[in-house]
């Protein structure tokens, strides 16, 4: 059942595709008119590496019909040269204060801040500019305050709403995704030992143990990055739904013998009763003693990340062990870290540093460059580039608009518990439609009889009449028709028109009653009979050797 | 040769065809399978025509050497994408052969025939060329009506004459009417009077087997020629009982079965039942019915060339779901070259393909493998349904309905229940079609409204060359995109 009217259709769409091409062709024109001018600031917080664009977005976004200015050495602690950005089509502005001047919309990594030429940076803004970056407005009411001042349009890409649509903006989970694999590298890097097991000619080298707590994003590329080192990796959430994910991975899912399900609201956790709490100790203070890596991931939005492993844990690991507190900077999961350090604790490497994609810079510039040009081709691109306050995921994000604050927005969306009904009831329906054949089946059971039932009467009549010649002939055809039935079954579904054409070649076999007709005629001489006889084997010789050949052609060209 | 001999040879003759059916179940086997059948069919002539000890060979030659000639020529010159016509075109004759059996075998005087059948024996006898003639016209016209539809000098569209089930009925009560009138003048001291009747009936059973296949509709055909493969079986079998010969019945049985089995399977992938199928005329109040209450929301979003290359570039599996629209529009061996392309960067590339993609069973299949698709990519429906959702791009390319998500979410649709790819599971779909018509079964998709679904509008083969031809330049550009 495919495409059976497309070609009636054709005219039809020609002329569609017509229209379509002349809207193409308008909205051209519209562009080379009024094309924005998006600008790439050189990151001026301490330790970060990162820049907003790449030489591969900056393609991106000029298709979107933007054009790119980019502050000299932008892109330099990434790895990304100013003769690459060049190359990209950028013009490359060599001092900030022109390039915040010149464009209408500025992409950036870090919240913005005071610069080294003296000003802050959200004053270098003006009303008719927008900014784009992380901006973390619960934590930096101040920096929200001074941006509304500016009259600017501000989005922090750090609100950007967990919703399946705003996936590809969501510049927090690719981050997250960098920080989890950087993490299992810094571990690596402080361990003193093989990640895999090995048995080698001087001696077995057992693999090493991790465990990884909390498994959101970071969570799961840590353990997949681990796993994919070679070691034993164990792995712990309040949120049961993260089970399956987690072993997909290979990961071995600890649970506590407690009922409680820690999902929250946007895929984050929530806090737990004080019981669970108390028996989730007692299962990381066992863990702590038997493995050799500990990665902590747990972050609670808004509050200080929960201590999970207390200095006695530490105290009790093996000599040599390690700890990534991936929640450093929100207090540590570990009691002892220190923020942004990586120190020796009892002989357990705390590792406790906080620029995990800035680390990455190459990597994690060109996945969040990529994540700003998601949210600015949602935005409309260079020609449509509108704030729409319907659109769920720009309204989330924005933070400042035309002096006003807009954040935190208002909760439209509904938490995601309430979709897990809906799903089921889909499914429901799914497997209502998958009933319907059934019913229609279960209506004629009376029909079925009465088809059994002549059946049965044209056997017996059959058997009580028929001549034995005939029910020779007749075992046999039912004996083929069930062999038949069997085999056929067998066949490759790939396989159905070479069935068909040796199938055709096989029924070919109908010219043996031509061949006895003509044979039958012991005199050679011509009859209606032996004429017709002779046609017959002409058209069934035709069908045997074409369809045999075109089998033999047919099958040749399958290979693997 | 003694009749004995003759017995042997035709028994082993049988467990050759069984064998060579037997054969095509995996690829590794399925030459050696027609191989099986090509020396089981030289065989079961050569033996009948040495074992009944008669003299016209020079007849016998003169008929068979151009007949292999002639379909020699057919196979090595047909395309694959014509593959549907030669088999229709190879159908009818042998329903043409079944006729001219049966006819001369009534035809052949009782004398000749060994002995004298007298009584029950002759009934049977009458009715066995009676039916085998019946069959044979049905399968001729049939075939030859589905010969036109897939060569477009028919139009495929289904005929629907008013009071169609009428006529159909009133041409089978004429076959049985002529066939009493048949059988009450043949037979005994009567000798061929009844030639009449039977030359009657062959005209009524070629007007309903042309009728039959005309109400059908261009994407029925994989059920229309699984259903004539069906009958050209039966055809032989009722030949084999009226010249009293096990070889023929087992053979029809096996080719009869073989295509009902085919049929069901392909009535199975719409969901439908067979005799739907048979009445003919699907696709055409539907869309009465639903038209105005399932119109999807939304609008369709167009893409480019260009974006397809990039999102083909940055993906790590994609699945292609070709359909009718790229036999059509010959597409195959572009599609096979992009595959090729892919899978040397590294990406997973496999193709999706549904049971009645095409206008007969297999027949995609058969169209990548002639471009040189390896046959290990090429999946079943069934196999690769699951993947959808891990996959980044999905590349449809001239299907409709064997992706329409309606099949499953909406209750009301005219293809509610049918199984369809769900290519809507994945990242992203690029959907390859000239206009957003509807398909076959005359059902809007909702698949083209969905927000991860493109269409790149146009002709599918333009549109494929431009795709290899972008990404052979990037990987020209790019050489170290391959080390």
């Amino acid at each position: 059942m495919v495409l059976s009217s497309e070609r009636t259709s054709e005219r039809a769409s020609e002329k569609g595709e017509a229209i379509l091409q002349a809207a193409v062709h308008a909205s051209e024109a519209a562009r080379s008119i009024t094309r924005k001018k998006i600008g790439i600031p050189k990151e001026i917080a301490a330790q970060e590496r990162r820049v907003a664009a790449t030489p591969d977005t900056v393609k991106k976004l000029q298709k979107l019909g933007f054009d790119i200015l980019i502050e000299h050495s932008a892109g330099d602690a990434a790895k990304f040269s100013d003769a690459a950005y060049k190359a990209a089509g950028c013009e490359i502005v060599s001092s900030a204060s022109e390039l915040w001047s010149n464009a209408d919309i500025i992409l950036k990594v870090q919240p913005p801040q005071a610069h080294p030429n003296g000003q802050h940076e959200a004053n270098m803004l003006s009303s008719h500019q927008s900014l784009i970056s992380f901006i973390w407005p619960a934590q930096n009411q101040d920096l929200v305050g001074q941006l509304s001042n500016s009259q600017a349009t501000v989005l922090a890409m750090d609100a950007i709403p967990r919703i399946s649509r705003a996936q590809k903006m969501d510049a927090l989970s690719s981050m997250a995704n960098i920080a989890g694999y950087r993490a299992v590298i810094e571990a690596a890097n402080q361990f003193g030992r093989f990640f895999t097991g090995q048995i080698t000619a001087a001696g077995k080298v057992p693999p090493c143990k991790v465990m990884v707590i909390g498994a959101g994003v970071a969570g799961l590329a840590a353990i997949g990055a681990a796993k994919s080192l070679g070691a034993i990796v164990r792995a712990f959430d309040t949120r049961l739904v993260v089970k399956e994910q987690v072993e997909s991975l290979g990961a071995e899912f600890l649970e506590l013998s407690f009922e409680e399900d820690g999902s929250g609201e946007g895929g984050y956790a929530k806090t737990m009763s004080p019981e669970f709490i108390e028996a989730e100790m007692a299962l990381f203070a066992e863990q702590a003693k038997d493995v050799d890596i500990i990665i902590t991931t747990a972050l609670i939005p808004g509050k200080r990340a929960p201590v999970l492993i207390t200095q006695a844990m530490v105290e009790s690991m093996k000599p040599g062990s390690v700890i990534v507190d991936m929640a450093a900077e929100q207090g540590g999961n570990c009691e002892v870290s220190r923020s942004g350090e990586i120190y020796s604790y009892h002989d357990v490497t705390i590792v406790g540093i906080t620029d995990f994609p800035s680390r990455m810079a190459s990597q994690s510039s060109q996945l969040y460059g990529t994540n700003l040009y998601h949210l600015l081709s949602d935005m409309g691109g260079s020609d449509d580039f509108k704030i729409d306050l319907e659109d769920e995921a720009v309204r989330g994000a924005l933070i400042t608009y035309a002096g006003e604050v807009m954040w935190p927005a208002p909760r439209a969306e509904k938490p995601p518990a309430v979709v897990k009904p809906a799903a089921v009831e889909s499914q429901s329906a799914v497997e209502k439609l998958g009933e319907k054949p059934g019913e229609k089946k279960a209506a004629s059971p009376v029909v079925n009889w009465l088809g059994w039932g002549a059946l049965l009467s044209a056997v017996v009549a059959m058997g009580l009449s028929a001549p034995p010649s005939f029910l020779s002939h007749f075992t046999v055809f039912i004996l083929a028709c069930f062999v038949g039935w069997q085999v056929i079954w067998n066949v490759s579904p790939s396989l159905h028109t070479p069935l068909m054409s040796v199938t055709n070649a096989i029924s070919g076999i109908i010219i043996i009653g031509g061949l006895l007709q003509l044979q039958g005629t012991a005199g050679g001489g011509w009859t209606a009979t032996t004429g017709l006889g002779a046609i017959a084997i002409l058209v069934g010789t035709i069908n045997i050797s074409g369809g045999f050949l075109v089998t033999q052609r047919m099958l040749k060209m399958f290979r693997k | 040769m003694s009749n004995n001999l003759v017995t042997v040879a035709y028994i082993a003759a049988i467990v050759l065809f069984i064998l060579s059916l037997g054969g095509l179940s995996t690829q590794e086997t399925a030459k050696r399978g027609n191989l099986y059948g090509i020396v089981g069919m030289v065989l079961a002539i050569g033996a009948t025509a040495l074992g009944t000890g008669a003299t016209n060979y020079g007849a016998l030659f003169a008929m068979i050497v151009p007949g292999v000639i002639i379909g020699a020529v057919l196979a090595s010159r047909v395309d694959m994408t014509e593959m549907p016509e030669l088999v229709a075109m190879l159908h009818s004759f042998v329903g043409l052969a079944a006729v001219l059996v049966g006819i001369g075998n009534y035809l052949q005087p009782a004398s000749e025939l060994g002995a004298e059948l007298v009584g029950v024996e002759e009934t049977i006898h009458l009715i066995e060329i009676y039916v085998g003639v019946f069959i044979g016209a049905v399968t001729f016209t049939g075939s030859v009506i589905a010969f036109g539809k897939l060569k477009a000098i028919i139009s495929s569209k289904p005929l629907t004459l008013p009071g169609r089930h009428l006529l159909n009925i009133g041409l089978l009560a004429g076959t049985v009417a002529l066939g009493f009138v048949f059988m009450g003048s043949s037979g005994g001291v009567q000798g061929t009077s009844g030639l009449p009747a039977l030359l009657g009936m062959c005209g009524l059973a070629g007007l309903l087997g042309a009728h039959l296949v005309a109400a059908i509709g261009g994407a029925d055909m994989p059920v229309v020629i699984s259903m004539l493969n069906s009958y050209s079986g039966w055809a032989a079998a009722a030949a084999g009982f009226m010249l009293s010969n096990d070889l023929l019945i087992v053979t029809g049985a096996l080719v009869g079965s073989s295509g009902a089995i085919l049929s069901i399977i392909m009535c199975q992938a719409m969901n439908r039942s067979f005799i739907s199928v048979i009445l003919g005329g699907f696709g055409q109040g539907a869309v009465s019915a639903s038209g105005g209450s399932s119109a999807p929301g939304g609008t369709a979003t167009s893409t480019t060339v260009e974006d397809t290359v990039e999102l083909l570039n940055e993906a790590s599996s994609v699945i292609i779901t070709p359909g009718y629209g790229m036999a059509v529009a010959q597409a195959q061996h572009a599609v096979a070259d992009i595959t090729k392309i892919l899978r040397d960067r590294g990406t997973t590339v496999r193709f999706g393909i549904h049971p009645v993609a095409g206008r007969l069973p297999g027949h995609m299949n058969v169209l990548l493998a002639e471009a040189n698709v390896p046959y290990d990519i090429v999946l079943e429906m069934d196999e690769i349904n699951e993947d959808f959702g891990k996959t980044d791009v999905v590349l449809v390319i001239g299907a409709n309905d064997t992706v329409n998500p309606s099949a499953m979410e909406d209750p009301t649709s005219p293809i509610a229940g049918m199984p369809v790819l769900e290519v809507w599971n994945a990242a992203n779909v690029i959907v390859m079609k000239r206009g957003l018509s509807v398909g076959y079964a005359g059902v809007d998709n909702p698949l083209f409204y969905k927000d991860n679904s493109k269409m790149l509008f146009g002709d599918a083969k333009a549109n494929v060359s431009a795709i290899l031809a972008q990404m052979q330049t990037v990987d020209a550009k790019v050489p170290a995109m391959a080390g």
